[in-house]
C-alpha cells in the first residue's frame, strides 16, 4: 500500500473532476475542483514548488511553465484545462546529475539574485531556445518581456540566455570560470 | 612554499559564482509559500474598500457557516485581547484590525481562517460590512488645511494631522548666507509614492505549539531579531519561547522590514486554533497596505556666489506618512537620513526642517532601497544642482566640479552633522564624463536641436551614508544598530558561519565566506553560511539600508580575526616556538626565518580538537558583535543620455553610464549585479512606476496593471565603471553598495529629460516622467506636478 | 486570486457546445484562451455558474484565406499564431503590426483574437484592428451562423452583441479591393500595459487612389471607436498632406478620452492625431 493512496474525505470536498496531466514526463492522475488554478495543482497538489506565484493580474510571469512546449502563465489556466496535456516545470529542466544549459547559464552569468522570478524566467528562456537556437539580444529581451524581475536589471539574464544558446549550439561559451 | 592565491580560494576580489544558485536554479528554494506544516490552515484578509469611513456593522455569521472555515477574527475580538492596536517601529500605534473606523483603502478589517485559501476567500466574500464614508485626505496640503478631519482621533491629545516635526542645521547662519548670496535658486518637487514591490509578497506561517509553549513563526522578514523583540512586546510571549525563521526571501528592498498586522493575525489565529496558520498576501494586499517609499514634498533654496560656489542650502520636507507612523528607521531621525543631502559638496552652512503628515493612505515612507530616505535626499540634491547650474548659466559638469569636495578635504563634517571620511569625487565624475563622451555629446545635442530633435544628458553625483550605525546615534526602538557573526571551525578545517543579517538576494552565503577566506585562508567553498533563524543566529538588526557589508561584514571579519588569533597560539604550540616568532600568510602560519616550517589553518583546526596547548580551551570558534564607528561613504556618478519625442512626450534612453566607488569589492560580480538592479529601479521610478490617489482616496497602483515595473524590453543596458577608495575604518575597506544606484540614479534620468527639453520655463517634471507629463511641459513651457489627487482636470 | 465555485464542461464538438449554451444561456461563460476570463474569475469580477471550455472543440483554430481573399480567423486561433504568420506579414500589415503588441509573449501563447474581441474591453487591440479592416464576427447559434459587423459587435464596455446561446465562431476580414497598407500604433509605457492610445489605420489603394479606408481607436472611449468620418475623407482620392491632416483632426475629434493618470483629454486626442498622421505617412510598426 502506498501512503499517497490515502485521501481524507472532509466535509469540504466539493465536486471534483478526475484529470490526467503529464508533468515533467510523468502522467499524474488527480481529482480537482474546476476552479483550482494550474499553479496550485503544481505547487500544492503535486508538491512541485519551484513554480512561484508573484501577482494576481497575470503580469509577473513568475508562474511560467511550458504547456505542450509553449510558455504560459500557470496562474491563468485552470488545472482542468491541462487534462490530456504536457506540462514542464523547472523541476523538469536538466537531470539530477546535470543542469540544463539555461540553468547553467543563469548560474555562470549571475542571472539571478533572490531567485524568485528565476524558474519562470528560465522556462520562458527554455521555450525561446527550443524555438530559436541562435537568438539575438533583442530576441531574448522580447521573449522575456512577460517575466518581471526586480533584482537583476535583466542585463545578466540576457547574458545567461545567450550563454545557454552558445553552449547548446556547441559554440564556445565565454570564459568558463568566474572573471 | 608559495602562498595561496586569494582569488583562487574565493577571497576578496573573486567573482565567485554563487552558492545560493544551486537551489534556486533547480526550483528548490524554500520561500515562505513553500512551507507546509501538518494541519496547516490558511488565512485571508477582508480589506476596506474605502479610504476613510466609520464602520457601522460587521456581520461574520455567514462566513462562519461555510464548511471549512475555522475562525473569523474581528477588531472587537482583537480588542478583547488587547491586540486591536500595536506599537510601530516609530513609537506610534497602528491598527491591527479596524474597530470603529478605517483610515486607508486596503486597511485590514476582518480575518478568515480556513482549510484552504479558496475556502478562506469564500469566507471573506460572505462577510458583511457597512461603512459610513468620511472625507478622504490624500496629500499633506489637505491634511494641514484648517478644519480637516482628524484622522488619528484614536490618539488622545491629537488635535491635527501632524505626525512629527524635525529640524537640523543652523537657521541663523543660513539666513545670513542667503542674505549675502549673488543668486538664490529655488526648486519644489514631489517625490512620488513608490512601492518596493518585490515579486514575492509578504507572508507568515505561525505555529504555536501548546505542548511546549513555543511560538515559531516563519516570516518574510529582513530582520528576524527585530521581529522577535516586537512579538515579545506585542504578544507578551516570553522572548526565549519565540522563534522567528526567515526562509529564502523573494526580494525585500525594505518592504519586508515592518511588522505587518497580517503577521499578528496569523500568530493569534494559530494560538486560538491550535494549528499552524499560513498567511500569504496577494499582490494587491502588498501594494495597497505594506511599506512603501517616498511620498515627500521638497521645497528648497540654494544660496550661490556668482562664480558658482554654493554658500548654503535650505530645505523643507513635508512627508506623507499615511494613516500610521510606521517607518522603520533610526529613532532619532524622524525623516531618516534626509540630512545627508549635499554631503559630497563643500557646503558649510545649511538648515533643514521637516514635518510629517497623517493622511488616509497606507502607512510607511521608509522602504524601497532608500537607505532611510537618502533616495529623497540625493534626488533632491541633484535636481537642485541642475536647477542652480541652469540659473547661473553654467555647465552641469563644471558646476559640480567647483563644489565637489577635494580629495584632501577628508575627514569633513557636513552642516548637518555627518562625518564624511573619504572620497575621490572628481575622479569619479571624470571617469563618468569620459565614458559618456560628454563634450562630444554636447556637440551632437546642439546639432540635433537644429533639426528639431531633442537629445539630453543628465548627471547625478553623490555620496551617501551606508551602514547604520554607530551606537551613539543610531537605534531602532532603543536597540542599537550593531551586527554580529559567529564562526566555528570544525576539526577538518571546514567552517560554519552565522550572522545576524538576512540576505534577500544579495548573496551573503557567497560573500561572507569570501571574507572568511580572506582572513583565514580557508577556501570559501569550505565555509557554509547561515542566516535568519533567531534560535541559532547571533543577534543582528537585519539587512536593509545597505548595512550588511558595512556592519555584518565587518563582524565576520572581526570574528575571523579572533579565530586567527587563537589559531596563532595553536600554531606556536605545534611549531614549538613562541608566539612572537610566528608569522602569517594566507592560510598558513610559519616560523619567522624558517618559512618552510609551518602549520596550515586546517592543521591548527585539527589541533584545536586533538592537540591543544596546556590550559587552552578546545575548539576553534569566535563571536563578534560589531558597533561601527561611522557610516561608510560610497559615492557615485551616474550619467544618462536620452532622446525625447516632442510629438508624444515619449523618451528613450540612449546610454547609461555608472561609476561606483564602494571601496573594496568582496565579489565584483555581485556588486555589479546590485548596481544594475538599482539602476533599473531608478529607471522605473523615473519613467513609469508610482502610486497615486484620486480625490476619494482610491489608490491607483494597487496591482501590476496599474503599478508598472519595467520588463527586459524597456530596461536599458548599463555601462559600469569603478573607482576604489577603501573605507578607512572598515576592517576590509568595504562600503555598502546595494542601494547606491537606486539612490543616485533617478536624478540622472530626470536631469537628462529636463536637459533635452532645454527650456528654463520647465524647471521640473515630477516623476514618473510619463509621456503626457513631458508633452504637457513641452506645450505649456511650465513645470508639471504629479502630486495627488489624480483625475482632477 | 481564488475563483468562486463554478461547474465546468469541456465539449468535444460544436454541436455539444451549442447544446450547452442553449441549455444554460447567460449562466455560462465560454472559455477559450482564458487570458481575460481567468483573471476575472480570480478577482471574482466574473462568477458564472458554468464555464464552457471550448479548447477541445475541433475546427475552431483556423487561420485561412479563401480563394477570393477572405481571411478567416477561428475562435481558437491564438495571438502567437497571428504574430508568427508569414501570410499576415506579407498581406495584412495592420494585423501583423498589432499582433506583437498584444499583452506579452505568454499571454499570446494562449489568448485568442476572437476571444479578445468578444471581451469587448475598450483597451482591446484586436477590436480596433478588425473595425479598421471593416471586418465582422460570425456568431454561431441554434439557428446557424450569422455575421455581425464589427461596428455593431461592441455595444458597450465589456458588452458584445452575441445573443444567449451563441458563441463567436470566427472573425472575418473581407477580401481586398486594392493594395493593402496600414499599421497599428500603440502608446504603452511598457509591454503588457493598457494602451494610453492605440490607433489602427488601414488603407487599400488602387489606381493611385485610396479606395477603402478604416481608422479605429483603442483606449480613448467607453468602447472601441470607429473614426468613420476620419476614414471617409481619405477615400476616393490619392493620399495627400491635406487629407492626412483632415483625417488626423477628425480622428482626434471622434475620440472620447477620459483624463486619468495616463494623461489629459487634450494629450490623448493629440496622440490620436499624431498616430493617424504617422500611420498614414509611414505604415510602419511603432510601439511607442
Amino acid at each position: 500500500m502506498s501512503f499517497s493512496k490515502t485521501v481524507e474525505i472532509t466535509e469540504t470536498s466539493a465536486d471534483t473532476r478526475r484529470i490526467t496531466v503529464t508533468v515533467n514526463g510523468t502522467p499524474r492522475v488527480v481529482e480537482v475542483e474546476p476552479r483550482l488554478l494550474l499553479v496550485h495543482l503544481l505547487r500544492e497538489g503535486l508538491a512541485l514548488r519551484g513554480t512561484h506565484i508573484g501577482c494576481d493580474t497575470t503580469n509577473c510571469g513568475a508562474c511560467t511553465v511550458l504547456h505542450d512546449g509553449n510558455p504560459i502563465k500557470s496562474c491563468t489556466m485552470l488545472a482542468v484545462q491541462a487534462d490530456g496535456h504536457e506540462i514542464t516545470t523547472v523541476e523538469g529542466l536538466g537531470t539530477p546529475s546535470e543542469l540544463d544549459p539555461v540553468q547553467e547559464g543563469f548560474h555562470r552569468e549571475h542571472g539571478l539574485q533572490c531567485g524568485f522570478c528565476t524558474p519562470g524566467m528560465m522556462m520562458a528562456a527554455r521555450a525561446l531556445l527550443d524555438r530559436e537556437p541562435d537568438p539575438s539580444e533583442e530576441d531574448v529581451r522580447w521573449a522575456l518581456s512577460g517575466n518581471l524581475c526586480r533584482c537583476t536589471g535583466y542585463q545578466n539574464i540576457v547574458k545567461a540566455v545567450l550563454w545557454a544558446a552558445d553552449k547548446q549550439r556547441g559554440a564556445q561559451p565565454a570564459e568558463e570560470d568566474a572573471r | 612554499m608559495t602562498a595561496l592565491d586569494e582569488v583562487k580560494i574565493g577571497g576578496l576580489g573573486a567573482s565567485r559564482l554563487r552558492v545560493e544558485d544551486q537551489r534556486f536554479v533547480r526550483g528548490r528554494g524554500t520561500y515562505l509559500d513553500d512551507i507546509k506544516l501538518p494541519g496547516m490552515l490558511y488565512m485571508e484578509i477582508v480589506r476596506s474598500p474605502l479610504a476613510h469611513a466609520r464602520i457601522t456593522r460587521i456581520d461574520t455569521s455567514k462566513a462562519w457557516q461555510i464548511p471549512g472555515v475555522r475562525l473569523v477574527l474581528t477588531g472587537e475580538m482583537m480588542a478583547q485581547r488587547n491586540l486591536a492596536w500595536m506599537p510601530t517601529l516609530s513609537y506610534d500605534t497602528q491598527a491591527v484590525l479596524a474597530t470603529d473606523k478605517v483610515r486607508f483603502q486596503g486597511q485590514e478589517v476582518v480575518v478568515v481562517v480556513a482549510d484552504d485559501p479558496y475556502i478562506a476567500k469564500d469566507g471573506c466574500d460572505a462577510v458583511e460590512i457597512d461603512y459610513e464614508p468620511l472625507p478622504a485626505i490624500v496629500n499633506p496640503e489637505q491634511s494641514a488645511a484648517p478644519g480637516a478631519p482628524i484622522i488619528r482621533d484614536d490618539k488622545p491629545g491629537q488635535t491635527d494631522n501632524t505626525c512629527y516635526r524635525w529640524e537640523v542645521g543652523d537657521r541663523e547662519a543660513t539666513e545670513r548666507a542667503f542674505a549675502e548670496a549673488d543668486v538664490v535658486s529655488s526648486l519644489k518637487l514631489h517625490y512620488p509614492r513608490s512601492h518596493p514591490s518585490p515579486i514575492e509578497c509578504c507572508g507568515a506561517v505561525a505555529d504555536f505549539d501548546a505542548g511546549t509553549g513555543k511560538l515559531t513563526v516563519y516570516m518574510t522578514t529582513q530582520a528576524p531579531h527585530i521581529v522577535r523583540a516586537a512579538v515579545a512586546l506585542i504578544a507578551e510571549l516570553p522572548e526565549h519561547q519565540i522563534r522567528i525563521v526567515s526562509p529564502d526571501i523573494g526580494g525585500g528592498f525594505g518592504n519586508k522590514v515592518p511588522v505587518y498586522p497580517g503577521y499578528v493575525h496569523a500568530i493569534l489565529a494559530s494560538i486560538l486554533t491550535g494549528r499552524p496558520v499560513k498567511w500569504i498576501e496577494d499582490k494587491t494586499g502588498n501594494l495597497i497596505s505594506t511599506g512603501f517609499g517616498r511620498d515627500m514634498y521638497l521645497d528648497a533654496q540654494m544660496a550661490l556666489r556668482r562664480d558658482g560656489k554654493i554658500l548654503a542650502v535650505r530645505m523643507h520636507a513635508d512627508t506623507d506618512q499615511g494613516a500610521f507612523f510606521a517607518d522603520a528607521q533610526p529613532s532619532k531621525f524622524k525623516v531618516g537620513l534626509l540630512h545627508s543631502a549635499f554631503a559630497c559638496y563643500d557646503i558649510g552652512i545649511g538648515y533643514i526642517t521637516a514635518q510629517g503628515h497623517y493622511t488616509n493612505k497606507a502607512p510607511g515612507g521608509v522602504a524601497y532601497r532608500c537607505s532611510f530616505r537618502v533616495t529623497e535626499a540625493m534626488f533632491f540634491q541633484e535636481r537642485m544642482m541642475q536647477a542652480a547650474a541652469t540659473d547661473l548659466g553654467m555647465d552641469q559638469a563644471e558646476f559640480r566640479r567647483i563644489n565637489l569636495r577635494r580629495d584632501d578635504a577628508f575627514p569633513a563634517r557636513t552642516p548637518f552633522g555627518f562625518l564624511v571620511d573619504s572620497g575621490q569625487y572628481h575622479k569619479c565624475l571624470q571617469v563618468g564624463l569620459d565614458a559618456i563622451g560628454y563634450d562630444q555629446f554636447r556637440r551632437e545635442q546642439a546639432a540635433a536641436r537644429e533639426k528639431g530633435r531633442l537629445l539630453g544628458i543628465g548627471i547625478s553625483t553623490m555620496t551617501e551614508p551606508l551602514g547604520a550605525g554607530n551606537s551613539r546615534e543610531y537605534d531602532i526602538l532603543g536597540i542599537k544598530m550593531f551586527d554580529s557573526a559567529e564562526l566555528r571551525v570544525h576539526l577538518t578545517g571546514k567552517a560554519i558561519l552565522r550572522t545576524g543579517a538576512r540576505t534577500q538576494g544579495q548573496g551573503h552565503e557567497t560573500t561572507w565566506a569570501q571574507i572568511v577566506a580572506h582572513e583565514l585562508g580557508i577556501p570559501a567553498d569550505d565555509v557554509v553560511v547561515e542566516e535568519g533563524d533567531t534560535d541559532t543566529a547571533p543577534y543582528g538588526m537585519g539587512t536593509y539600508a545597505s548595512r550588511s557589508t558595512p556592519v555584518a561584514g565587518a563582524a565576520v571579519s572581526m570574528a575571523a580575526r579572533k579565530v586567527r588569533a587563537k589559531a596563532r597560539k595553536i600554531a606556536a604550540h605545534l611549531l614549538e616556538v613562541s608566539e612572537e616568532d610566528v608569522e602569517w600568510e594566507l592560510g598558513r602560519f610559519y616560523v619567522r626565518g624558517a618559512p618552510e616550517r609551518g602549520a596550515s589553518i586546517q592543521e591548527c583546526a585539527m589541533a584545536a580538537y586533538s592537540n591543544m596547548p596546556d590550559g587552552m580551551e578546545p575548539g576553534l570558534e569566535a563571536t563578534a558583535y560589531y558597533d561601527p564607528p561611522n557610516l561608510t561613504w560610497p559615492f557615485a556618478c551616474y550619467i544618462v543620455t536620452v532622446e525625447v519625442d516632442p510629438e508624444t512626450g515619449v523618451w528613450d534612453v540612449l546610454r547609461v553610464v555608472a561609476v561606483d566607488d564602494c571601496g573594496v569589492r568582496i565579489n565584483p560580480m555581485i556588486v555589479e549585479g546590485q548596481i544594475m538592479g538599482g539602476l533599473t529601479e531608478a529607471y522605473a521610478m523615473a519613467s513609469m512606476q508610482f502610486q497615486t490617489y484620486d480625490a476619494d482616496g482610491n489608490m491607483i497602483g494597487a496591482n501590476y496593471m496599474d503599478y508598472l515595473l519595467p520588463t527586459a524590453w524597456e530596461t536599458p543596458g548599463f555601462e559600469l565603471h569603478e573607482v576604489v577608495t577603501p573605507c578607512p575604518h572598515h576592517p576590509i575597506g568595504a562600503k555598502g553598495v546595494g542601494e547606491c544606484a537606486a539612490v543616485g540614479g533617478p536624478a540622472a534620468f530626470v536631469n537628462a529629460v529636463i536637459d533635452a527639453i532645454g527650456d528654463a520655463g520647465v524647471r521640473n517634471i515630477d516623476m514618473p516622467l510619463l509621456p503626457d507629463r513631458v508633452w504637457t511641459a513641452l506645450q505649456t513651457r511650465q513645470s508639471v506636478s504629479g502630486a495627488p489627487p489624480v483625475g482632477r482636470s | 486570486m481564488y475563483p468562486a465555485k463554478f461547474a465546468y464542461e469541456a465539449p468535444r464538438s460544436i454541436q455539444e457546445l451549442l447544446d450547452l449554451l442553449a441549455r444554460h444561456g447567460d449562466d455560462a461563460k465560454v472559455l477559450a484562451g482564458g487570458q481575460s476570463l481567468v483573471p476575472m474569475l480570480k478577482l471574482r469580477f466574473a462568477a458564472p455558474e458554468l464555464v464552457v471550455d471550448i479548447n477541445g472543440v475541433p475546427g475552431l483554430d483556423h487561420l485561412t484565406e479563401d480563394p477570393d481573399g477572405t481571411l478567416r480567423v477561428g475562435a481558437l486561433c491564438r495571438h502567437v499564431t497571428l504574430e508568427r504568420s508569414a501570410l499576415l506579414a506579407a498581406e495584412y500589415p495592420v494585423m501583423a503590426a498589432a499582433a506583437p503588441l498584444v499583452a506579452d509573449p505568454m499571454v499570446r501563447s494562449r489568448g485568442t483574437m476572437v476571444g479578445s474581441i468578444c471581451h469587448a474591453d475598450p483597451q482591446g487591440d484586436w477590436a480596433s484592428v478588425l473595425m479598421a479592416l471593416g471586418g465582422h464576427i460570425v456568431a454561431m447559434g441554434p439557428r446557424g451562423k450569422r455575421p455581425i459587423a464589427m461596428t455593431d459587435f461592441v455595444v458597450g464596455p465589456f458588452q458584445n452583441a452575441l445573443q444567449p446561446g451563441e458563441f463567436a465562431y470566427e472573425a472575418v476580414v473581407p477580401p481586398p479591393v486594392g493594395q493593402r497598407t496600414g499599421t497599428y500604433l500603440k502608446l504603452e509605457r511598457r509591454v503588457g500595459d493598457f494602451a494610453t492610445v492605440g490607433v489602427a489605420v488601414s488603407l487599400e489603394h488602387s489606381g493611385g487612389r485610396v479606395v477603402r479606408a478604416g481608422i479605429a481607436l483603442t483606449g480613448v472611449g467607453p468602447a472601441t471607436i470607429n473614426a468613420a468620418d476620419a476614414a471617409d475623407v481619405l477615400v476616393g482620392k490619392p493620399l495627400s498632406e491635406e487629407t492626412v491632416e483632415q483625417a488626423a483632426r477628425l480622428a482626434a475629434e471622434a475620440a472620447q478620452p477620459q483624463a486619468d493618470h495616463r494623461g489629459s483629454v487634450e494629450y490623448k486626442r493629440h496622440v490620436v492625431a499624431t498616430f493617424v498622421r504617422r500611420g498614414l505617412a509611414r505604415g510602419e510598426v511603432v510601439a511607442a
